[in-house]
């Protein structure tokens, strides 16, 4: 049995084993091994070339990753904490998702920026925010997140192998607080693909990261109550893959999407309205949108308000199935 | 003049075209190399007046002039081996020149066809940045790969490899710029900070960004920094060669501080009458880069007046060659926005391309 956390590190290891050009940087990464442990022993076995504690500054770290992938490198990116990533935030945008763009594709960007990111830990102020959508709103960028220990585990590895950017976002809540079993026989998912996590019949619920965990137990209780939730893990972002979503939803005809992130102008909107183009005929109810109010992330005491939980999901399949 | 240094001053040609003597540099090239430096910077002068023009034609959306900047940007250009690397700004274009691009693969960028079209990793010199100072980091941490490559120190020339950051006064009050210096001086990166100090920032003057000389800056950082006339050719060069050979041998970086001036607008779109003087403007023009190279080789008896002729003749090549191929590029296709944007087309965005090829063919007369 493998936590999340030690899944990611596992993987971690496994690329930088198989491609020496992969190369770690961050805050604390090294000594300490991150400030959640996921780059836990990776100095020791790999030395400071290849898993470098940088000076504080999150721009830096990106930019100096944009020059070592010019260089032919593969970096991957820790920014410590989902609300530290503002200020590399023009580097991410500008340089690195643009740069396959601008240079007419002479020039690749094999780069992975890993944030631990969204709620539910009673951390201080910009340590549990859901910056997703702002990344998938950036072409160039892809955006990816992973839900649980096996995942981590392979996606950790696909986004490094990819030739593109790859924003890959990792639920801090969940790091330490499952465990499940790797079969490394099992063969992985490709990293482009949404997952049905649990088959239904009456609602389709779309979650990703930490969520997908809130989504399935809400299943599990909808199910005493004589309700059937299909769960589909949506997985990558940008691009999304709802190919399995629209099938679902052709069957069911009602759908809700939950995430941790702002509900406005978040990936919900654009998922719901996917759904729309795609199954205007199929729906018996409006696409529904549970996720954080439009609100700033609010201190540790308050976070169960804002956040999407199971009640509230169920409210809303109540209101779906009550259309 | 407002943040130059006496004392620490490097010029080896003053602008009356006499040689002097520094005790840290030196120009060892002879005559022919110096005819070469000046070639170099009359077709470049060329080029970006053959651009100003094209602009002013309608040709070209935009130009952003090097006029004034021209020893600063050949004296740095020459010192690079093929194995170096450039991250210039988007007034490079004497960079450009010496680094083998085609000028016509720069004007491309200012007509609207791409953001650049020579290849980055075959000419070791990056596309235009045009977010002040980005660049700055991609240099270190290229030479960041170039430590992990054992591209340095190893005393094979052919190998040693130096990384060089174009930017700009203005560009020094970026953090990206302070957070390269921090980045280059942790890790001790083969990176040459070359700082061209043209005075105006569009028209924010040198005095709204520092209240010290620039190259000063350096000093906090934890690396030697150096002034240098930027409109003397030879005291560039051989303040960036040394600088460069530093950075291959593992020393370390370096800020130049090449001290020039910007003797046209910011842009085709700038109207500098609006913010400085004409006297400046002719206290400039009295420091030219071409004039004190040419009254230095007419003085010196370097070069005689075929070699002049024959330059004159050779730029008018050059501009003709310049006129016809920008007018003669082919146009962007909308095929290609979709396919450039990643390595891997996702689904999602080859059915957007495919959607728009359809568009496209409802219209009579489309081309199939």
């Amino acid at each position: 049995m493998i936590t999340l956390a030690k899944a990611l590190n596992a993987g971690l290891r496994k690329a930088m084993e198989n491609d020496p050009k992969v190369v770690l940087m961050g805050e604390d990464i090294g000594r300490l091994g991150g400030v959640f442990r996921i780059t836990d022993g990776l100095q020791k076995d790999f030395g400071e070339e290849r898993v470098m504690d940088t000076p504080l500054a999150e721009s830096g770290i990106v930019g100096s990753a944009v020059g070592l992938a010019l260089r032919g490198y593969r970096p991957v990116v820790e920014i410590q904490f989902d609300g530290f990533v503002y200020p590399a935030y023009d580097q991410i945008v500008n340089q690195v998702a643009k740069m396959h763009f601008r240079t007419s594709g002479k020039v690749s960007m094999p780069m992975v920026i890993r944030i631990p990111f969204a709620g539910g830990i009673g951390a201080v102020e910009h340590h549990s925010e859901s910056p997703e959508a702002q990344f998938c709103h950036t072409p160039g960028l892809k955006v990816v997140a992973c839900s649980n220990p096996v995942d981590a585990y392979w996606m950790i590895q696909q986004a490094i192998a990819s030739p593109d950017p790859v924003v890959f976002l990792e639920p801090k809540r969940l790091y330490y607080s499952d465990k499940a079993e790797l079969d490394l026989a099992v063969p992985p998912m490709p990293l482009w693909a949404s997952r049905v996590a649990r088959a239904g019949e009456d609602v389709t619920v779309l979650a990703y990261g930490p969520t997908v965990k809130t989504a399935l137990a809400a299943a599990a209780a909808a199910e005493s109550e004589g309700r059937s939730l299909e769960v589909i893990d949506l997985r990558t972002l940008s691009p999304l893959d709802l190919a399995p979503v629209f099938a679902s939803v052709r069957r069911t005809g009602r759908a809700i999407v939950m995430h941790e992130a702002h509900v406005s102008f978040g990936v919900g909107a654009e998922v719901a309205a996917r759904i729309t183009e795609e199954c205007f005929h199929s729906l018996e109810a409006p696409v529904l949108r549970v996720g954080g109010f439009d609100t700033p992330y609010p201190p540790a005491r308050a976070e169960e308000h804002f956040l999407p939980d199971l009640d509230k999901l169920l409210d809303a399949v109540d209101r779906s199935l009550a259309w | 003049m407002a943040g130059l240094d006496q004392a620490g001053f490097v010029q080896l040609l003053t602008p009356t075209g006499e040689r002097l003597e520094h005790p840290d540099y030196d120009f060892r090239g002879g005559p022919e190399e110096i005819r070469s430096l000046y070639r170099d910077m009359a077709l470049v002068r060329r080029f970006d007046l053959e651009a100003t023009a094209l602009q002013r034609h309608g040709e070209l959306g935009l130009w952003a002039p090097l006029a004034g900047q021209e020893a600063a940007q050949v004296g740095a250009g020459r010192s690079l081996r093929p194995q170096d690397y450039v991250f210039p700004t988007y007034r490079e274009h004497g960079v450009a020149w010496c680094r083998g691009i085609d000028p016509l693969q720069v004007l491309s960028l200012f007509r609207g066809i791409d953001y650049g079209s020579w290849d980055p990793l075959e000419t070791g010199f990056q596309l235009y940045t045009l977010v002040i100072g980005a660049q700055a980091l991609h240099a270190v941490g290229y030479a960041l790969g170039v430590q992990r490559d054992h591209a340095i120190g190893t005393g094979d020339p052919d190998r040693d490899t130096a990384v060089v950051a174009h930017f700009g006064d203005g560009a020094t009050s970026q953090g990206d710029v302070n957070e390269a210096f921090v980045f280059a001086a942790s890790y001790q990166a083969p990176v040459v900070f070359f700082c061209q100090n043209n005075q105006w920032a569009i028209s924010e003057p040198l005095e709204r960004q520092s209240r010290i000389p620039l190259y000063r800056r350096a000093e906090g950082f934890g690396f030697p920094g150096v002034q240098v006339d930027g409109n003397d050719v030879l005291a560039v060069r051989a303040v960036t060669e040394a600088a460069l050979q530093r950075a291959r041998d593992g020393g370390g970086p370096t800020l130049i501080e090449a001290y020039t001036y910007r003797m046209g607008a910011h842009t085709t779109t700038d109207d500098p009458t609006r913010y400085r003087l004409d006297d400046e403007l002719e206290q400039w023009r009295q420091r030219d880069p071409l004039a004190r190279a040419e009254a230095y080789l007419r003085t010196d008896d370097l070069a005689d007046q075929a070699f002049f002729d024959d330059l004159d003749a050779e730029g008018d090549a050059l501009g003709e060659r310049l006129r016809a191929g920008v007018r003669a590029m082919a146009e962007p296709t909308a095929h290609q926005l979709f396919d450039r944007v990643n390595a891997e087309i996702s689904e999602e965005l080859a059915a957007q391309r495919d959607a728009f090829d359809a568009y496209l063919a409802t219209f009579e007369g489309a081309a199939s």
